[in-house]
């Protein structure tokens, strides 16, 4: 290098933008399921619907009608490719719904399902998808009663696109909402965390990591319906799918006004994961689920409920992975690896792989 | 990749946070100059467990925070263009240029891809032969042999319709102009590994000796991040201030020639315009006179940009290593990751963005402390 190579730098003029202000159109970050997300919700959707069911703005909404206590919930997907190692968008249509009303508590029935499909998209292809749903549907034990078809011109679709909505019974007894988490409660999850994330994205950018990872799409009814059975009082119960685990504990924490503590070296984040989050720059904890539920269940019950999630097939790999305290409410905080301390804050929108 | 559980043992943390302790006698001020190693520092809790003494200052390593406003700008007014796929790493979209981003300009109808390889975006040009494919060619010695590489392949296998927006730049440099600021605080620096496994080390002996500053090589995980801090204590504490490699598992002297050729051949040093800190004289690369025809600034024509400034952002100063994000009035109320008054708030490796999604509970004491 040469003498003094470098002059000082003008420090004077250091340029900064100007705020940006809130989008005045849908961007991507508005489907993410973070911060963008809820907002839309709570500022646009719930005050053009205005009613008190809408409010509570669960994943499922609680009725009551005809003395029985039903749960309901709708979910769309749209997610590429259509199909990926472990399921299909078939499969996830079903299970989505299934497990939003699973973590009501509710034992899921009926499903309705609309297909958006796309000019030119071919007959074999929709008939795959139907047949996984079918199978997904028999799988979780609830019947696809009613449904619809719409065409959209080519070029205006992605394919397939599939809404589905659900309906429940919530047995006599079980009362699970995020507002019931409590001080002392215990943070379970089934099992490993990030998977079905990190198998689409494989697949979606034709990136591998080694392995294949499959995704873990899944009905969790038969689980939940076991975890009720030794503990009927589960406080809370939620399947971290957009957003992950991070925002699902957030959402849990904002509704409660609790504290939620996570001891970062109990979460159960398999080596693909890891190193496919290493790589790309991403946090495990962001990353979608869809076989997954996290529980907050008081302590005295801990025990007996993740007993019976271990004994589940799809709780094998069950663990508790924290607890709900009463300090920094509203706030996710991790003890880290090594001692310290961080927090896991609500994503703003969609995880954004990092440059480096 | 078992290297992510390896260098993150607390067994072994802990030694290393013992080690420290025990070297340390009196305060001392560390520049790490990497946007990854700042996020790795607060994502562990790292600075949390140092001793009082050892204060971490935040560099202006993040290749997302220091883009001028002006390429991002530029990148927004070529991504608008009907003719124009537009395609970016993804930490980028979110940068704000005058009152837009990329997702912006992608919800008005824009053609913006992220992609993770700039190969993914010759791939694209080769498909789109009827379109204008542009990638958004940032970062520092890392990303720019790949970049370099692309624009290299796009030559030889002869597709015109690729072109690259270029705003890379050089680390020593930045390191030369920090430790010119008469305000400067750093004592010693925490090199960028991954910059060093392709520039290799020889850059710095000349600064560390001007300047008389230990330097020291230093990798991303927790481990890596320690072994550099106590490695640069130690010679703070003897008084010395050579050049040492604390990532040799990554980074050799020479560093990698063929990545050195390679951006010998496509780039051409330049002065470079830093967001947050101004021009830095050789602080860049643009496409060399031999390869000119790819460069989107040209083939595109942007200019006249004129940018409308936040007067209360203080990210220059964040940059600089001035002050802590925290020390900032904006942050975390009118500066957030959602409504970003600057960079280093916007990139998920921004000092400030690292502080707000891991910030800790409470701030040490220590951090308000000034070392001069």
């Amino acid at each position: 290098m040469a003498d003094s190579a470098y002059a000082p730098a003008d420090f004077s003029s250091w340029t900064c933008p100007a705020p940006l202000r809130d989008h005045d159109r849908i961007v991507m970050g508005h489907g993410g399921g973070g911060t963008l997300s809820a907002e839309l919700v709570e500022h646009l959707f719930a005050p053009a619907f205005g009613n008190k069911v809408l409010a509570e703005l669960g994943d499922s909404a609680h009725l009551l009608m005809g003395g029985a206590r039903l749960a309901f919930s709708t979910d769309s997907f749209v997610v590429r490719p259509l199909f990926f190692p472990g399921g299909s968008i078939g499969d996830l249509a079903v299970n989505g719904t299934v497990n939003d009303l699973a973590m009501a508590g509710a034992v899921p029935a009926y499903l309705s399902c609309a297909f958006i499909l796309e000019e030119g998209v071919e007959l074999s292809v929709v008939g795959r998808v139907a047949e996984a749903m079918g199978e997904a549907a028999r799988t979780a034990g609830v019947l696809v009663a009613t449904g619809d078809t719409k065409v959209v011109d080519a070029g205006h679709g992605d394919g397939v696109f599939i809404n589905t909505a659900g309906i429940g019974l919530i047995p006599d007894g079980v009362d699970i909402r995020p507002q019931r988490a409590a001080p002392g409660d215990v943070v379970l999850v089934s099992g490993p965390i990030g998977v079905h994330g990190v198998a689409i994205m494989s697949v979606r950018e034709g990136l591998e990591f080694g392995v294949e990872i499959q995704s873990d799409t899944a009905s969790l009814a038969g689980l939940v319906a076991d975890m009720l059975a030794v503990c009927p009082d589960i406080h809370v119960l939620r399947d971290p799918t957009r957003g992950g685990l991070a925002t699902s504990l957030n959402e849990i924490a904002a509704a409660a006004r609790v504290g939620v503590r996570l001891d970062e070296r109990s979460l159960p984040v398999p080596e693909t994961v890891a190193n496919a989050c290493a790589f790309l720059g991403l946090d495990p904890l962001y990353v979608a689920n869809e076989g997954k539920l996290v529980a907050f269940v008081a302590a005295e019950h801990a025990d007996a409920v993740l007993a019976a999630m271990r004994a589940h097939p799809l709780g094998k790999e069950s663990v508790a992975i924290g607890q709900c305290v009463p300090d920094h409410p509203g706030m996710v905080v991790a003890a880290t690896g090594l001692g310290g301390t961080r927090v896991v804050d609500m994503p703003l929108g969609e995880q954004l792989p990092r440059i480096c | 990749m078992k290297y992510l559980d390896e260098f993150s043992d607390p067994v072994l943390a802990k030694r290393l946070f013992d080690d420290i302790r025990a070297v340390t006698t009196r305060p001392w001020s560390l520049m790490e100059v990497c946007g990854g190693q700042t996020h790795s520092i607060i994502r562990h809790g790292i600075d949390q467990l140092l001793p009082e003494e050892i204060q971490l200052i935040h560099g202006p390593g993040c290749p997302v925070c220091v883009t001028p406003l002006e390429i991002i700008d530029k990148a927004l007014e070529i991504a608008s263009r009907p003719d124009v796929i537009f395609c970016s790493f993804g930490d980028m979209l979110r940068v704000p240029g005058s009152g837009r981003d990329l997702f912006k300009v992608k919800s008005e109808g824009a053609d913006v891809r992220v992609v993770y390889s700039p190969l993914d975006a010759l791939k694209i040009a080769q498909e789109n032969p009827d379109r204008q494919v542009v990638f958004f060619g940032i970062g520092f010695e890392t990303t720019a042999p790949p970049n370099a590489m692309t624009v290299y392949q796009a030559k030889k296998l002869g597709i015109p319709n690729f072109s690259l927006l270029v705003s890379h730049v050089r680390v020593p440099p930045a390191i030369d102009a920090i430790m010119n600021s008469p305000d400067c605080r750093v004592q010693a620096f925490l090199a960028a590994g991954h910059v060093c496994t392709v520039m290799g080390t020889t850059e710095y002996p000349e600064l560390a000796e001007r300047h008389r500053v230990p330097i020291i090589v230093t990798g991303f995980e927790p481990l890596d991040i320690l072994e550099g801090i106590r490695r640069a204590v130690i010679q703070l504490e003897a008084g010395e201030h050579t050049v040492e490699n604390a990532y040799p598992r990554a980074v050799q002297p020479e560093g990698s020639p063929a990545a050195r050729a390679m951006l010998s051949d496509v780039f051409e040093v330049t002065d470079r315009a830093w967001r947050g800190i101004g021009m830095i004289p050789v602080s860049g690369w643009r496409l060399s006179p031999k390869y000119r025809e790819f460069d989107a600034e040209h083939r595109f024509s942007v200019t006249g940009i004129e940018t409308e400034e936040s007067t209360v952002c203080r990210s220059g100063e964040v940059l600089q290593g001035l002050i802590k994000p925290h020390e900032c009035a904006a942050f975390g109320k009118e500066c957030t990751p959602r409504n970003p008054l600057g960079a280093t708030m916007v990139s998920s490796e921004g000092a400030c963005a690292a502080y707000y999604l891991y910030r800790r509970l409470e701030t040490p004491d220590k951090e308000a402390s000034s070392v001069g």
